[in-house]
């Protein structure tokens, strides 16, 4: 490595101009480097500035549950026989000696029960997987109830949000696998959704299950699809999803010094490099104790699985939760049409409204966007009472959601509750269409509320508990004023104005009538932005007159 | 024989083969049909019949009525049998706190004593099962209890969860769960089906098959150790998910809080 050579061949790098590495760390990097070109790579990126906030790491909990998924789950593949093939099982769990079963179901029992650490992998691998959905929803959230989602990172949005979508059937795919009684009763449940589905359903149903339910190909194929082909997607969608974060950057807070133009934090290395390695240790760590605390999925408990037997409680994991609340509360109903083909409404219609309730927000930041006509960059989020009709749509939604998941798991509430199953089956279905009307308005006026407390403070101060006589005998409270980065955090948000129609005219007098679209699109967007939806932030002249006075409000 | 032939045709014949194959189907069914399980009326026995009719009036009849024929408040105890009578009374559900979509087990406060003479007294008003001996109700079989659990995830998983946990029934009435519950009282309550349990005499389940169901019911209620650690009920799914947030995600969280706020700051003048 001549100091001539370096020059004419690759001038860009610093390392090469060197006579010699300082020792063989460097030199070993310099091979790398002069192969690899990771040196420019790292130096735009390993100084990323990241903001410092502990909701900017639940998206890191995602990234590691995953990671934590795919090494469990690579450890029960070692193991796992995807067969449907008819056994007796021999094996150490004398409650279910001489039973017959499936290899699939007897080889779970066999990493249960016989293969070392096999139990305590399998249930990390699927502690992990109720943890890994649970934080992708509330990272949304999170994304969601701070406006994270405005432009720049729609996209982005799009991918998480398919990367949610694909964790819960990977999920679904996953637990089905085992083929014991819970599962098969799942994949059951899965089989009459897809008969429902109108002239195609008996089509896939046969395609899918290569003949009756359940035949014995579905279990191969499920595990195809869950640990080769949606993992490979989620995969790809995870890596251009932490690509996009690199490239926008992360949003922040409001606070002084900290503009649309600049991140405020600290860098990748050392600072972040370190947290974040913590942290995966930290969440691999929970992760493992809960496993090793608590029983998830006892299959040797629900015994294999036989189309002719089922237990009560059969409910799906929670993120499937809010499909079964949906049937369970949907009423029986059955038409026929053009001579006898039989429509099954009662599971055709909660089959329809499943993906309309996850549609409905992955394409929020499209319609916010369009009703907002809002085209700039933002990277200062929002807080949430800033945005009260944003917020107040996110509770509805969240709201809903659990609706639903009450309503599937109804009879545990009808046990533990003491109620009826029937009464609780017509809350909910009362309950689906109010309850999000009824969070939403207590919501939005709730966020009201609290911008009329941020005016308050900004004008007046905090109230210090502290009782003055005035000489004339007056007693007042006195307010101690903010701090200017306090007064400059709640004053930071913008507060649009709604977008107007067209004037009805145009400039040369001609009637110029305005589409449905356009007097649609104006009308939410006063319900946004309009005169009920913000509370107008304290203006400067306001609060220089207030400071003038008499100190005292 | 040639008497017989000639009368063959007697206008009376026809009846005299009447009352011949009538005599013969009620002999038959006499002789074949399975024994009622009356109880011999022993003078010991027709003892602890007074004394379980006085407990009757006491704590029974106002709604069952003086006799066990039953009034607008309860059933007729008639052929319910003894098996009936221990069960529900052991259990503590007999006599009823108050009316209700199901009656509630609680603290039982008769003596055995009382309530052999109590199922005496409603086993006298009409045949029907009997209280069984612990050799009934105990397997010798050795693998009863896989047996049992295949019996038990068949029929009767659908209402009391696959480990016996119960499970809701509809309009408030619900599969109690068979945690603790006494061998005896399990078989009684397979024989009898009481409240809105459906009954499995020995015509659709022998006796070996409800001696298996005990057998398993016990070993997955009492005996077993959890091999996964805490069983959280064993509920299924809906308390996993409850666990996983509150203490998965919630931990999760609490950690990132953590982390979030043991940073590198510069420090503040």
């Amino acid at each position: 490595m001549s100091s001539t050579s370096g020059a004419t061949t690759s001038a860009s790098k610093p390392a090469s101009t060197r006579a010699k590495p300082a020792n063989k760390g460097e030199a070993a990097v310099d091979w790398v480097d002069g192969r690899l070109g990771i040196y420019t790579l790292a130096k735009s990126n390993l100084r990323k500035i990241f903001p410092d906030h502990w909701s900017f790491m639940l998206g890191e909990i995602c990234l590691y549950s995953f990671v934590i998924i795919i090494l469990t789950g690579v450890y029960l593949t070692l193991f796992f026989k995807p067969s449907m093939a008819e056994v007796v099982y021999h094996g150490p769990y004398t409650p279910l000696e001489g039973i017959r079963m499936s290899e699939a179901y007897a080889s779970t029992m066999n990493i249960s029960f016989e293969i070392r650490g096999g139990l305590l992998i399998r249930q990390i691998h699927h502690w992990a997987a109720l943890v890994f959905v649970a934080a992708m929803l509330v990272h949304m959230m999170r994304v969601f109830f701070t406006g994270a989602f405005r432009k720049p990172r729609e996209i982005n949005w799009v991918f998480g949000f398919l990367l949610l979508v694909l964790g819960m059937f990977d999920g679904f795919f996953g637990y089905s696998l085992p083929d014991d009684l819970l599962s098969g009763t799942g994949i059951r449940f899965m089989e009459g959704a897809i008969l429902a589905v109108p002239i195609v359903g008996t089509y896939i149903q046969m395609f899918l299950f290569g003949g009756q339910f359940p035949g014995t190909d579905i279990v191969p194929r499920f595990f195809t699809i869950h640990v080769l082909l949606i993992p490979g997607i989620m995969l790809g969608l995870l890596v251009a999803h932490l690509i996009l974060v690199f490239y926008h950057k992360h949003t922040q807070w409001a606070g002084p010094g900290k503009t649309e133009k600049n991140v405020v934090g600290m860098p990748l290395m050392p600072v972040y490099m370190a947290k974040a390695g913590g942290f995966f240790f930290l969440v691999f760590g929970v992760i493992s104790a809960i496993s090793a605390i608590a029983t998830i999925n006892p299959i040797w408990a629900y015994g294999p699985y036989r189309p002719d037997q089922v237990s009560t409680d059969a409910q799906p994991d929670w993120y499937m939760g809010f499909s079964e609340g949906l049937i369970r509360v949907m009423p029986g109903w059955e038409i026929s049409v053009w001579g006898g083909h039989t429509l099954n409404l009662g599971v055709m219609i909660p089959l329809a409204i499943f993906p309309m309730v996850l549609v409905a927000i992955a394409v929020y930041p499209f319609i916010e966007g369009w009703i907002t006509g809002d085209k700039r960059e933002h990277h200062i989020l929002d807080r949430p009472r800033n945005a009260p009709v944003r917020t107040a749509l996110g509770a509805a939604w969240i709201s809903l959601y659990l609706v639903l998941l009450v309503g599937g798991g109804n009879d545990l509430f009808a046990t533990h509750f003491h109620l009826s199953l029937n009464s609780i089956t017509y809350f909910v279905r009362v309950g689906f269409f109010v309850v999000p009307v009824v969070v939403f308005f207590i919501t939005k006026r709730w966020c009201l509320g609290l911008q009329r407390r941020d005016k308050e403070k900004v004008l007046h101060g905090r109230e210090s508990g502290i009782i003055k006589r005035l000489p004339h005998g007056e007693f007042v409270e006195v307010h101690t004023p903010l701090a200017a980065k306090d007064l400059h955090t709640l004053t930071a948000h913008d507060q649009p104005q709604p977008v107007e129609l067209p004037a009805e005219t145009d400039e040369n007098g001609v009637a110029r009538k305005a589409g449905v679209l356009a007097k649609t699109r104006a009308k939410l967007s006063e319900g946004f932005y309009g005169e009920g939806a913000q509370i107008a932030k304290p203006t400067a002249e306001e609060f220089r007159e207030i400071e003038s006075g008499h100190g005292h409000h | 024989m040639k008497k017989l032939s000639a009368r063959r045709r007697h206008p009376l014949a026809a009846l005299v083969v009447l009352l011949l194959a009538l005599a013969a189907t009620g002999g038959l069914y006499a002789a074949f049909a399975p024994a009622e399980k009356a109880q011999a009326d022993t003078s010991a026995q027709s003892l602890a019949i007074d004394e379980g009719k006085k407990l009757f009036a006491v704590g029974c009849s106002s709604c069952h009525g003086l006799n066990g024929q039953g009034s607008s408040d309860g059933p007729s105890l008639v052929g319910v049998g003894s098996a009936a009578v221990d069960f529900q009374v052991g259990t503590g559900r007999m006599p009823a706190q108050q009316p209700g979509a199901q009656v509630p087990s609680k603290k039982n406060i008769y003596s055995q004593t009382q309530i052999d003479q109590m199922a005496a007294f409603v086993a006298s008003l009409g045949p029907g099962p009997v209280i069984p001996t612990e050799e009934q109700y105990t397997a010798t079989d050795a693998n009863a209890v896989a047996k049992g659990g295949e019996l038990f995830r068949t029929n009767c998983a659908q209402c009391h969860n696959f480990a016996g946990q119960g499970g809701a029934l509809t309009k408030g009435k619900y599969a109690p769960s068979l945690d603790g519950v006494d061998p005896k009282h399990i078989y009684e309550a397979m024989q009898t089906g009481p409240q809105n349990m459906p009954s499995f005499p020995d015509t659709t389940m022998p006796e070996e098959q409800k001696k298996q169901i005990v057998a398993f019911v016990r070993h997955t209620t009492n005996d077993e150790p959890n091999p996964g650690g805490l069983a959280l009920g064993s509920l299924g799914p809906v308390t996993e998910g409850l666990f996983g947030w509150i203490f998965g995600l919630g931990a999760l969280i609490a950690v990132a809080i953590w982390v979030a706020a043991h940073t590198t700051k510069a420090k503040k003048s």
